[in-house]
């Protein structure tokens, strides 16, 4: 790999001192934060991300998982993945985020990944892994391989001509449904981010992930109180039955009222850039009767403009019979 | 040494170490790191290369920029075509003992591009990170050529191949009219199958540590099943006598037939180290290891016919094969297909078509693990067509010959296998309609198919070196690529002299170690094996007139075959108070050691009057997700029968390991080729999928007895391809069973599913 620095600060000011002055997104800083390391270092080795310096937050804290002043739980941004799906009070109020958390990766990798990294974790695009290909993402004005190329896995929703790539995370994909909100720090203090606004879609700049600052930390993932814990599940189909992305997954969440849906909250992982909500869905199943029916419309609402690639159309097919199943195991609906 | 058939006797007598489920000789040594594989040997100096692959799939090299690389401080040298050694023109010097017919491959040869990923260029650093580093700076410009990845463009063009490798038999000639009988037939079924390209990926990445002596000897330790085949390769190559190249390579992680050539990393490690005239390593990255060899892409068609009865009335199965440029991979895929049932009327084709790939390779079970599943799912279409229970349509069409030659199986326990298998899995209790086994959204299928592999022996050379304290040395240069050679070969060897297990080692993985062939096609325990029982034969022999020659002793005038040797004594049957032990016999002869060495030859002639070849009986039961299309392979009988079994305890690890593959190749297995870039894309294992330990579930493996005294000395068939044979096919035939969709792609994936 290429030469880099390395700098371990054990404060978060020392260590937003090591980014301060980068401008931009993070996505494209010459300065990266590692903790973990267990996306960042792959990519290192491979030529892919080519950082200059790197700055070790592992020695911060920023690891407890702690309750806040509003009833929810604020999950620290470098707590590891496998310390948060099996935190007691994650699996009793928030089970489908440890369900999701758990559906990823392998136990040892869940071991070192932490929460913030998990977030900033990059696609698995074959073609933004290969060097020798093009890739818009990797060397922008490139072209997009996958386009004309292998795309089974790719997008259906929200891509752009410039780029067909998907966010591999399922966590992410909870924390969507979730509304969760990411906390960051940086040189003008602190902000938070609300979880859709924290990942973009590939646009015209699919060279960048998200929009956490070059020169901001995130320091921790605040879950609202409401967690959906009797009416939720993670979904995820893949192509071995672990250590696979998602094709497709889905995070679904339900307030009941009976055998109605009071509100619902619809997230798909494996289908877009980023974690994929869409209101018009949710909303389809507000007040409705649990049923198969309403589920398949508001999946058929939500995959209203999704488009397959050569090798990926079956993708939409198999979204909306996920979402019906995830649904209907959300709200205890049986599946004749 | 010509071995003698003579199976009983040693070694069926009580006591016996063969058939005993021994535990890894080596298995300390893997499990504690002591066992050294081609990339852990260290020596002083030692430099690193890191090789450059070609961006593009076919074209030529127009220039390589290597000024930034070679200006890096510890970056030694960086070879290209450009500056590379003279090497040999001719393509015999290229050749190895697998080699198919035609031009083998060169590395650094000259500007030509044959296909995506070659190796262009090999950077030699003081460190790995370093060259790998440098080996980024490289600047490389193309001239691209249109190429060809696509096999059914390329089928179109597609020709008969000869006899154009070692091992390979084209199809026999057509028998009966099988076109017209399909065409007449009351039944049939017609077919069409593809097989996606699979890439071996061992565990252990591809290496080569060249340790480069002062007087410019060479020691080798290469990734390879068959240290006489490297050594041959680079002495060849390089042009070095055998004096001064030893190969030694005594753990092999794992190799699938893609150990059966030499590779490019030797090559380059080889080129490296005899011109920098220091020691070099070179090891594939897993990306790298979608840079050569693989099972190849095959488009298939089987078609049958059949009376409303079952009786088979035609068969005819047609395949055509992705090869190279430069060279006929052939294997054998359609032949099996006249073998396996009793059929008058049956024609086979065999093409290849030239790809811009890279040469294929030898996969485990080559030929029967792509043929035999488009078979045995046609079999299955067959007996749902006919209302028939799949198992009775095989046994109506059972053959106690080789249709395709007519000569008897020298041994053929199938029937025994399928009782055994189908009573172990239940199968009587299978409801014949498809879709008649849902338990909820699950849909429930069991199915069945048939394995058959070749039952092969090789010359073998092993020697002995007895101490008078009853320690037994064996050696002979074959590779333990993960069977547990080490093991079975101290087995035979501690049973044939009467030996406990921890008083015998086998050497391997030494170029100065006796001849054996390359490692492969389940040869080994019948080719060493039997050299390893041929000279503890010699030794006995020996240690039997040494005793029978002392005057004063308890044995004295007793044969050979008045002995029984055990506990390391000599022992008479007449009274086994007569006995002596090993070191007696040899102190009262003033012997510290015994040595001797012995070459096994086939029974020629009575293998030639045979079918020789294994056969087994696979039953599946999976659970397919009816909305999803995910399939689990809930479980799993195989049923073998291969002759004795030297080791019960590592021959059901092999077959276990190959129905995992089998999972994998019904399921998920594929490389999938960019058609416009002609390149593999999902090279690493994140997203080339084999199955995980959450994907595999009961897997039962059955030993049927099989007595076999053709196929060698040892009655023991080997068992490293027929665990795979069949089990794609097995899947794909419960699948349809679940789910009523009749699936002819491999892999399986749930998207076909979906679609079907």
């Amino acid at each position: 790999m290429r030469a880099f620095s390395y700098h371990r600060p054990d404060s978060v000011d020392a260590a937003l001192r090591g980014v301060a002055g980068q401008s931009g997104t993070t996505t494209e800083a010459a300065v990266k934060f590692v903790a973990g390391g267990t996306n960042l270092l792959d990519l290192m080795k491979a030529d892919v991300m080519r950082p200059e310096r790197l700055v070790d937050i592992s020695r911060l804290g920023l690891d407890r998982i702690e309750e806040t002043a509003d009833g929810g739980l604020r999950l620290g941004a470098l707590a590891r993945n496998a310390d948060t799906a099996h935190d007691e009070r994650v699996q009793a109020r928030y089970p489908m985020l440890s369900k999701a958390i758990l559906a990823g990766a392998s136990a040892q990798l869940r071991n070192m990944a932490t929460n913030g990294g998990n977030l900033l974790q990059r696609t698995r695009c074959y073609y933004f892994y290969d060097t020798g290909t093009p890739c818009n993402k990797r060397e922008p004005g490139t072209g997009c391989g996958a386009l004309t190329g292998v795309n089974r896995i790719h997008a259906i929703l929200g891509a752009s001509d410039r780029c067909i790539a998907v966010h591999p995370s399922d966590m992410c994909v909870a924390l969507a449904a979730l509304e969760a909100v990411v906390r960051v720090s940086g040189p003008r203090g602190e902000r938070t981010i609300p979880f859709a606004d924290f990942h973009r879609l590939p646009g015209d700049t699919p060279h960048i992930d998200s929009n956490l600052a070059a020169d901001e930390l995130i320091t921790a993932i605040d879950l609202p109180a409401e967690g959906f814990a009797d009416h939720s599940t993670y979904l995820k189909v893949r192509d071995r039955a672990s250590y696979a992305f998602a094709l497709v997954s889905v995070a679904a969440a339900l307030e009941m009222d009976g055998q109605t849906v009071r509100t619902a909250r619809l997230a798909l992982g494996g289908v877009a850039h980023k974690p994929w909500r869409d209101p018009a869905a949710e909303a389809e199943l507000a007040g409705r009767p649990a049923s198969l029916e309403s589920f398949r419309k508001a999946a058929r609402v939500l995959l209203r403009d999704a488009r397959g690639q050569s090798h990926n159309a079956f993708k939409i097919g198999l979204a909306e019979r996920a979402i019906v199943r995830a649904l209907a195991e959300a709200a205890g609906v049986e599946h004749p | 040494m010509i071995a003698k058939p003579t199976i009983p006797d040693p070694l069926d007598r009580p006591g016996s170490q063969i058939g005993k489920p021994v535990s890894r000789v080596d298995g300390r040594l893997k499990v504690t790191g002591g066992a050294k594989y081609a990339a852990e040997f260290n020596t002083p100096g030692l430099a690193h290369g890191y090789i450059v692959s070609s961006a593009i799939a076919r074209g030529r090299i127009l220039a390589v920029d290597t000024a930034k690389a070679l200006a890096l401080p510890g970056v030694l040298q960086v070879f290209t075509h450009e500056n590379r050694p003279s090497l040999p023109w001719f393509d015999r010097k290229w050749k190895d003992d697998d080699a198919p017919k035609g031009s083998p491959f060169r590395p650094l040869y000259d500007a030509t591009i044959h296909h995506a990923l070659q190796p262009i260029a090999l950077v030699v650093a003081e460190s790995f990170e370093l060259a790998r580093y440098a080996a980024r700076l490289i600047h490389v410009t193309y001239e691209a050529d249109d190429h060809q990845t696509d096999l059914r463009e390329a089928s179109a063009h597609a020709f008969t191949p000869g006899k154009d490798k070692g091992g390979f038999q084209p199809p026999p000639k057509p028998r009966g009219d099988a076109d017209r009988a399909l065409a007449e037939a009351e039944v049939s079924v017609d077919l069409q199958f593809t097989q996606a390209v699979e890439h071996h990926n061992p565990m252990e990445m591809h290496a080569s540590t060249v340790v480069y002596h002062n007087d410019g000897t060479l020691t080798v330790h290469d990734k390879t099943q068959g240290p006489l085949n490297t050594q041959t390769y680079v002495c060849n190559v390089f042009d070095l006598s055998k004096d001064s190249v030893r190969v030694i390579s005594p753990f092999v992680g794992g190799a699938f037939g893609s150990g059966l050539r030499p590779q490019h990393q030797l090559f380059m490690a080889a080129l490296a180290a005899i011109t920098l005239k220091r020691s070099v390593r070179v090891e594939l990255t897993r990306p790298q290891m979608f840079s050569f060899g693989h099972r190849p892409e095959t488009l298939q068609r089987v078609a049958l016919g059949a009376r409303k009865d079952g009786t088979l009335t035609a068969v005819i199965h047609e395949a055509v094969q992705e090869t190279s440029q430069n060279e006929n991979y052939v294997e054998v895929v359609v032949n099996w297909s006249g073998q396996q049932y009793t059929c008058d009327n049956v024609r086979l084709d065999y093409k290849l078509a030239r790809m811009d790939t890279h040469t294929p390779l030898d996969q485990r079970a080559p030929g029967a693990a792509t043929g035999i599943p488009a078979l045995e799912i046609a079999i299955d279409a067959l007996a749902a067509k006919l209302g028939m229970d799949p198992l009775e349509l095989r046994l109506k069409n059972y053959t106690e010959v080789d249709p395709n030659t007519g000569k008897p199986f020298s041994s053929k326990e199938l029937r025994t296998c399928f009782r055994q298998g189908a009573e172990r899995f239940g199968w009587h209790k299978r409801s014949h309609a498809p879709r008649s086994m849902r338990e909820g959204r699950q849909l429930v299928g069991w199915g069945m198919a048939t394995g058959v592999w070749d039952a092969m022996q090789g010359q073998a050379v092993a020697s002995a070196r007895l101490g008078i304290d009853g320690t037994l040395t064996v050696g002979s240069a074959t590779a333990d690529i993960g069977p547990g050679t080490y093991t079975a070969m101290t087995q035979i060897a501690a049973d044939i002299l009467g030996l406990p297990i921890d008083q015998v080692s086998f050497q391997l993985g030494d170029s100065n170690l006796p001849m054996a062939p390359l490692q492969g096609g389940s040869w080994t325990v019948s080719s060493v094996g039997s050299a390893v029982k041929a000279v503890c034969d010699r030794l006995r022999d020996k240690l039997a007139g040494l005793a029978a020659g002392l005057n004063d002793g308890p044995l004295k005038g007793l044969r050979a075959d008045d002995l029984v040797f055990a506990d390391g004594f000599l022992i008479a049957k007449a009274d086994p108070s007569w006995r002596m032990s090993i070191t007696e016999v040899m102190r009262a002869n003033d012997l510290l050691v015994l040595e001797d060495e012995a070459r096994s030859i086939p029974y020629y002639k009575s293998q030639m009057q045979h079918a020789l070849g294994t056969h087994s009986a696979i039953f599946a039961e999976v659970r397919v997700d009816e909305d999803l299309g995910t399939v689990q392979v809930t479980r799993v009988v195989s049923a073998v029968a291969a002759g004795r079994i030297i080791n019960p305890k590592t021959a059901r690890s092999q077959v276990m390991g190959a129905v995992v593959w089998g999972i994998g190749m019904a399921l998920e297995e594929e490389s999938m080729t960019d058609q416009s870039l002609g390149r593999f894309m999902n090279h690493d294992f994140g997203e080339y999928h084999i199955p995980v330990n959450a994907d595999v579930h009961d897997i039962d493996v059955i030993f049927v007895e099989e007595q076999d005294d053709i196929v060698n000395p040892l009655g023991a068939k080997g068992v490293g391809e027929i665990g795979i044979v069949g089990v794609p096919a097995a899947i794909a035939n419960a699948i349809y069973h679940a789910t009523g969709k009749r699936l002819c792609d491999l892999p399986i994936t749930l998207d076909r599913i979906l679609e079907a």
